[in-house]
């Protein structure tokens, strides 16, 4: 096991994340989404924990954690950029829009700009497909984007 | 509260994203500076549908609708509408052929066709309040059943109904509840299938967020029949709003009695606990949905054993998606042979549908089973955007296909649509137009497969791959006719061995663009030509020297500096440099540059 890198009191609150569910193996899915809300992505320190834990194999936290889209090991940008790359979103230059944040961002899709400012991302359908294309960044959702815009905004949140 | 005026806000994902809430907002501090907070009342209400047009806002009693409404907006349509009475003309829908306004929404095309019966309440309740969903119904159904029917009785008259299984299978729902009910055990589940999947599709979304009591309603119901005490909500995490609103509801219809113990003092006990997916596209498949509660991986297993026998935790288990738990409490209330006269032979009542993609009315609809597609697109739909020409329509999702001209006509129901080459799968229908390569949305399609397959069989997992491949060799110009006949096989072994649904119906938009759009493929091959000019790799962009002035739009734009040329003299463009991102031409005022 690696050496344990996180904070006293992180690992308490995991511990007691873990215990307020009992350390029940069948409640794993909870306690990651509760994990991820707490430090902002599953670093391997955590998922170790939280084998502990339930007593069960790191190996098979780590799958469940590699299974699903939504669970990250790396943390995201303090501006998290993710473009709908849903069907609606696709047929209306989604992919354009998305090509373009990874030039001007010069990172691909699930990195992190090394001033770890901005993370990019796709993910489907945000259920606002009469806004096509869309972008989310944060929370705030971006309605019927062209390339042309993506500096623009990205100069905005600066 | 005796309100004399309503205005409904829509409060579902769509318009909340154009600033819906703020729109609430100001007209509640409008009302208050008037005086009218207790005269008038405004309402959060779930999605509309229109979401092409929304922000909607909807005045009640006297039903006008209002599109495209603009926080700054908020402040005229209290003075003109609410105080003095005078519609605010310019915020009405505006027929697009009369070119007229039009205030009610019974008199638009979008509307006409519809028949909302899953989406009874979206749009006319605020569904945070437990008392307006039983103002209109609500709870009726569960307190007939509960207190007139047997368990028996109930699910023959969801047999009688002919309701099947809206997630995509369709799947009688009342012998499903028969096979459930079959099974003897200490404790028994009942879970609603809340885990959208299919991209481009927000028909369980919108019902969750616009009227979750129905959703709870049906799952009591079908508790009762089957004879389980405990209901279970699958739902994704990426719903935030869907989450929160299930939450209240859940909390109110424990504080009415309407779940916990001894509901309505007859005995039975129902409760409800939220699950959440965290997106895999492949637990909309019961065994895998089941594997994910359980906190595993979400790997489909083989059945038999079905989850009516074997399901969550081992026990006898129901899995029922939202919109089907959506039509079940009005098919008590209204009987079942009310409902088996709307649609077709085999397939009653309603469909959602969220109908997106190149389309003018972008939006949420509700059809009788057998409006055939040509009157949903052109209709409901408003045709294609831009006068442009059409192209295809994809149903089923990535487990779908796409059809063509030829099937606008076809009436739409389950088996219809497979007989097509499609699916209805749980709603999705992206409309496409001439712009729209096939190839490359069979390999948008493939792509999204091959990062969903769970893995575990091999058929999935390694021949998605390689079906892949073959499409993405195919939209760089280096396929081969050899590799159509490659496709076609590896898709019908690919469909005959995958292990689940997902894996068995995931070479369709292959299949489907091949029979349709073959011409489109062997273009691609021996031309080495997109003819929709999507595929970056077969275009290449030329200035026309006769047309070109040399404004300097173009190398002004090019975001990589690819076009060279003096002021006034014919630009180039530099091949080597060229990203294809096709600005230029967009920029051209002088047609100057095409796709060659």
């Amino acid at each position: 096991m690696s050496e344990i890198k996180l904070s006293e009191n992180k690992v308490n609150e995991l511990i007691k994340l873990c215990e307020a569910y009992g350390n029940q193996p069948g409640e794993l899915i909870n306690i990651l989404h509760k994990a991820q809300d707490t430090f902002g992505y599953l670093p391997r320190e955590v998922q170790e924990i939280i084998a502990r834990q339930l007593g069960i194999p790191v190996s098979k936290v780590y799958g469940v954690v590699t299974f699903y889209s939504f669970f990250t090991m790396t943390p995201k940008g303090e501006h998290p950029i993710s473009v709908c790359m849903g069907t609606a979103c696709y047929v209306r230059g989604a992919e354009k829009v998305l090509d373009e944040f990874k030039r001007v961002l010069g990172i691909n899709v699930g990195e992190t700009t090394s001033d770890g400012k901005y993370s990019l991302s796709s993910l489907r359908c945000v259920g606002a497909c009469g806004l096509a294309p869309v972008v989310l960044i944060g929370e705030k959702v971006y309605g019927r984007i062209v390339p042309g815009d993506v500096e623009k905004i990205l100069k905005e949140l600066d | 509260m005796n309100y004399k005026m309503h205005i409904l806000v829509c409060g579902g994902t769509g318009c909340r994203a154009s600033s819906s809430k703020s729109i609430i907002n100001r007209m509640e501090e409008c009302l208050k500076e008037r005086n009218l907070e207790d005269e008038v009342q405004v309402i959060a209400t779930g999605c509309f549908g229109f979401c092409e047009k929304g922000p909607i806002v909807k005045i009640m009693p006297d039903n006008t609708f209002y599109v495209q409404v603009k926080p700054e907006d908020a402040e005229e349509i209290i003075n003109e509408h609410i105080i003095k009475g005078r519609k605010v003309e310019r915020l009405l829908y505006k027929d697009p052929e009369k070119k007229a306004a039009v205030s009610d929404s019974k008199h638009m095309g979008f509307y006409k066709k519809q028949l909302r019966i899953a989406l009874r309440n979206c749009g006319f309740i605020n569904p945070e309040n437990i008392e307006e969903y039983i103002g209109r119904d609500g709870y009726a159904a569960l307190a007939k059943c509960l207190s007139e029917m047997s368990p028996e009785e109930v699910i023959q008259e969801i047999k009688l109904s002919g309701l099947r299984g809206r997630g995509g299978g369709g799947f009688p729902t009342g012998l499903k509840w028969e096979f459930a009910r079959k099974y003897q055990a200490d404790q028994k589940y009942v879970v609603c299938n809340a885990d959208e999947g299919d991209p481009g599709a927000f028909m369980d979304r919108s019902i969750m967020e616009g009227d979750p009591h129905s959703v709870i309603e049906a799952m009591a119901i079908c508790g009762y029949s089957i004879g389980a005490s405990k209901g279970l909500v699958y739902i994704r995490a990426e719903y935030p709003l869907a989450i929160e609103r299930l939450r209240i509801a859940i909390r109110q219809a424990e504080e009415y009695g309407l779940l916990g113990e001894n509901i309505l003092n007859t005995g039975f006990n129902f409760t409800i606990e939220i699950r959440y997916g965290a997106g895999a596209f492949v637990c909309g498949e019961e065994t895998a949905l089941i594997h994910s509660m359980e906190g595993q991986r979400g790997e489909p297993t083989m059945k038999p054993p079905f989850p009516a026998e074997s399901g969550y935790l081992h026990k006898p288990t129901n899995v029922n998606n939202v919109e089907t738990l959506a039509n079940v409490p009005v098919i008590l209330t209204r009987g079942a042979n009310w409902f088996n006269k709307i649609g077709t032979e085999k397939s009653k009542g309603t469909k959602v549908f969220a109908l997106a993609g190149k389309i003018n009315n972008v939006g949420l609809i509700e059809v009788p089973m057998g409006t055939t597609l040509r009157e949903v697109i052109y209709e409901i739909g408003g045709g294609i955007k831009n006068e442009k020409k059409f192209k295809a329509v994809q149903t089923g999702g990535p487990s779908g296909g796409c059809l063509t001209e030829k099937h606008l006509d076809t009436p739409i129901d389950f088996d219809n649509l497979i007989a097509a080459g499609s699916m209805m799968g749980s709603g999705g229908m992206i409309v496409m137009d001439e712009d729209d390569c096939m190839v490359a949305v069979a390999k948008f399609y493939m792509e999204f497969i091959v990062e969903e397959s769970c893995g575990k069989c091999s058929p999935c997992r390694i021949g998605n791959k390689r079906l892949l491949e073959i499409l993405t060799r195919i939209t760089e110009g280096k396929g081969t006719l050899e590799d159509l006949e490659m496709l076609r096989n590896l898709s019908k072994v690919i469909k005959d061995t995958a292990l689940c649904g997902l894996g068995q119906t995931s070479p369709n938009p292959v299949l489907s663009t091949l029979e349709n759009f073959y011409d489109e493929y062997v273009a691609h091959i021996q031309d080495h030509k997109c003819p929709a000019g999507r595929c970056k790799a077969l275009l290449s962009f030329r200035i026309d020297p006769q047309l070109c002035v040399g404004c300097t739009l173009c190398s002004r734009n090019c975001p990589v500096d690819a076009i060279i040329g003096e002021r006034k003299e014919t630009h180039f463009i530099d091949s080597s440099k060229c990203i294809k991102c096709g600005t230029c031409m967009e920029k051209c005022k002088f047609k100057a540059i095409s796709i060659v």
